[in-house]
């Protein structure tokens, strides 16, 4: 949640999926401003194309999967039981 | 009872005909009595000590201010009952009296509990609200944010039930996520303690372990009486709440229904399905901005590079070619180049030419000539210039000494004195005749004056008459007055200003207006 002040230096890998929008956000915003030396914005373009690809990978990877956890004789997590046809 | 006395009792004591009983028969036929008499009642009282023993009885006292009564509800029982007895709370229960022979004890075997109507469950509830808040449970500063994006979700509520499906589905057209479900049972006396422990269960998961930590936790149980949702109240899962390190939203009962798990929750979601939708945003939402972001940066940097060549080209364009700048100037270097040995030539050849010409006259018996005649002419001159000069001298001495000699200062002063005496003279003359022309003219001035006072209106101002004005001129005739707005009447001693008359007067009303300000003044005149 917290948003990493010096974004630009943090690893894209590393980052949760609302801080990689936020900085894919940012760096849209520099490049359309315009004023960004030639040379940066080409780092910038290819750190917003990772970003883009970072995001992209964790919606491609929504998918439902729905288990239910047993319990054992004490309450306690044993293990879990996939569900379906909820 | 009656077998009892007709029991045969041989040696029974002299004197004592009532029969004799073994412990466990009088036992025996207490419990018989007791179980006859009071097969079907309901008490009312306050709940006292409650006591949950491995074997899944349910143990409390029912009690009011004078009396206890030992109950029980067996375990098949207690996980019907509509609710969880809790110490404090006064109470209607029903069942059967029963007696324990074993420590000679009576109790009642309860089947059915329903708190002793709303106010007291509500006065017990509040009690409880106002500890725990003063606790600091409920502060809005303990209150986690959620994740935006949670990875897994685990859900605490029944397996079964519209409940769990309500959240399935609403997760999964918002966003298609990972959900660990605990089941537990949201009602009864087994609700409670399975949704603390199920969220201390949670809590308890280690990242990466066979069951996946979720980072997001929903409580959920849909709408039902009090009674039914009261497990929510319970102390026990209102601190595992509190205390989850996981962010949680509490979604039990409807929209009017307040538990207190909403207040130590997170977030409190009114309805399952509303809990669904604070947990995750909507993917296709999510899509889209970055496909829009995607496009957006395409462009950005699309932009950037078309301004950068587009200015390129146009710099490069505005560059002059290297042949055009360099042209005019070796054109002239060239033109100038070859003209330079020619002129060099030419004006050496020139010097020379004139040089000799000097040359040729330039001999030295012709300065000494010419120097010798210059000498010769210049003596006698000198010597007469001499001999002038010292004449011009004695001329000019003699000269001054004669004028000095006529300077005298009587000279200067005999015609001053002359000129005194013929002022002196004249100035006198000037007096006399002044005065005599002046009495003359103040004589004839007089005269002048009494005739201008004979002749002016003021005398005749003296003597009874008036001027009339109207508007600042001289008023001759009725009509001129009638037409002025503003009459003035000036008497020998001053002027009187009369009121101006209206304006829509009408002229022909004027002969029989009395008024001073219309009236006889025309006459005058």
């Amino acid at each position: 949640m917290t948003q990493n002040p010096d974004q630009s230096q943090t690893p894209v890998e590393a980052m949760s999926f609302e801080d990689a929008m936020a900085a894919l956000e940012q760096v849209v915003g520099a490049l359309e401003k315009g004023d960004v030396p030639l040379d940066q914005s080409i780092t910038l373009y290819e750190r917003g194309a990772a970003l883009k690809a970072h995001c992209e990978a964790r919606l491609k990877a929504a998918e439902e999967k729905v288990a239910q956890i047993t319990l054992g004789e004490g309450g306690q997590p044993r293990g879990m039981t996939p569900v379906t046809g909820l | 009872m009656s077998d009892l006395f007709e029991m045969p009792e041989p040696e029974v004591p002299q004197g004592q005909n009532a029969p004799e009983f073994t412990v466990s028969e009088l036992s025996g036929a207490v419990k018989r009595v007791i179980e006859g008499e009071f097969g079907r009642v309901r008490v009312r009282g306050e709940i006292g000590r409650v006591s949950r023993p491995g074997s899944g009885h349910l143990y409390f006292d029912l009690k009011d201010d004078r009396a206890t009564l030992a109950a029980i509800v067996w375990k098949g029982q207690a996980s019907r009952l509509a609710l969880r007895p809790e110490e404090g709370l006064e109470v209607i229960a029903s069942g059967r009296l029963t007696t324990f022979p074993g420590q000679s004890k009576y109790q009642m075997i309860v089947d059915d509990i329903v708190p002793a109507g709303m106010g007291a469950l509500m006065a017990m509830l509040e009690k409880r609200r106002a500890a725990l808040a003063a606790e600091g449970l409920f502060d809005p500063a303990r209150k986690q944010a959620l994740p935006y994006l949670p990875t897994v979700i685990g859900v605490i509520t029944s397996p079964s039930g519209a409940v769990i499906r309500d959240i399935l589905h609403r997760l999964r057209d918002r966003f298609p996520s990972q959900v660990v479900i605990w089941p537990v049972a949201v009602q009864g006396d087994r609700c409670a303690p399975d949704v603390a422990a199920a969220i201390r269960g949670f809590n308890a998961l280690a990242p990466g372990g066979p069951v996946p930590r979720p980072d997001l936790l929903i409580v959920a149980r849909g709408g039902g009486s009090v009674e039914d949702l009261w497990g929510f109240n319970d102390e026990a899962v209102v601190r595992a709440a509190a205390e989850s390190a996981i962010p949680l939203i509490s979604a039990v009962g409807h929209e009017t229904d307040t538990t207190l798990i909403d207040h130590a929750a997170d977030r409190r979601a009114p309805t399952p399905t509303a809990a669904a939708e604070m947990a995750v945003p909507v993917l296709a939402d999510l899509q889209a901005r970055l496909s829009e972001g995607g496009a957006r940066l395409m462009g950005g940097i699309q932009r950037g590079q078309d301004q950068r060549s587009q200015r390129l080209r146009d710099v490069a364009r505005a560059l002059p070619k290297a042949d055009a700048l360099m042209g005019p100037p070796r054109q002239r270097l060239d033109y100038w180049a070859e003209r330079l040995p020619m002129a060099l030539r030419g004006a050496a050849t020139a010097k020379r030419v004139r040089f000799g010409a000097m040359a040729a006259l330039m001999r030295a018996d012709l300065l000494l000539r010419f120097i010798t005649n210059e000498r010769r002419g210049l003596s006698a001159p000198s010597e007469r210039l001499h001999a002038a000069t010292r004449r011009g001298q004695t001329q000019k001495a003699r000269d001054l000494a004669r004028l000095h000699d006529r300077l005298a200062p009587q000279v200067l002063m005999r015609p001053t004195q002359e000129a005194r005496r013929a002022l002196d003279a004249l100035s006198r003359r000037l007096n006399a005749a002044a005065q005599g022309q002046t009495a003359t003219w103040r004589a004839r001035l007089d005269g002048v004056e009494r005739l201008r006072q004979t002749l002016g209106y003021e005398q005749t101002l003296r003597r009874g008459y008036a001027v009339v004005r109207g508007d600042d001129q001289v008023v001759k005739s009725r009509a001129e007055a009638l037409l002025a707005k503003r009459i003035e009447i000036q008497f020998h001693d001053g002027r009187l200003e009369l009121a101006p008359r209206a304006a829509a007067r009408k002229p022909t009303q004027q002969p029989d207006d009395g008024s001073p300000d219309g009236g006889g003044q025309p006459s005058l005149f």
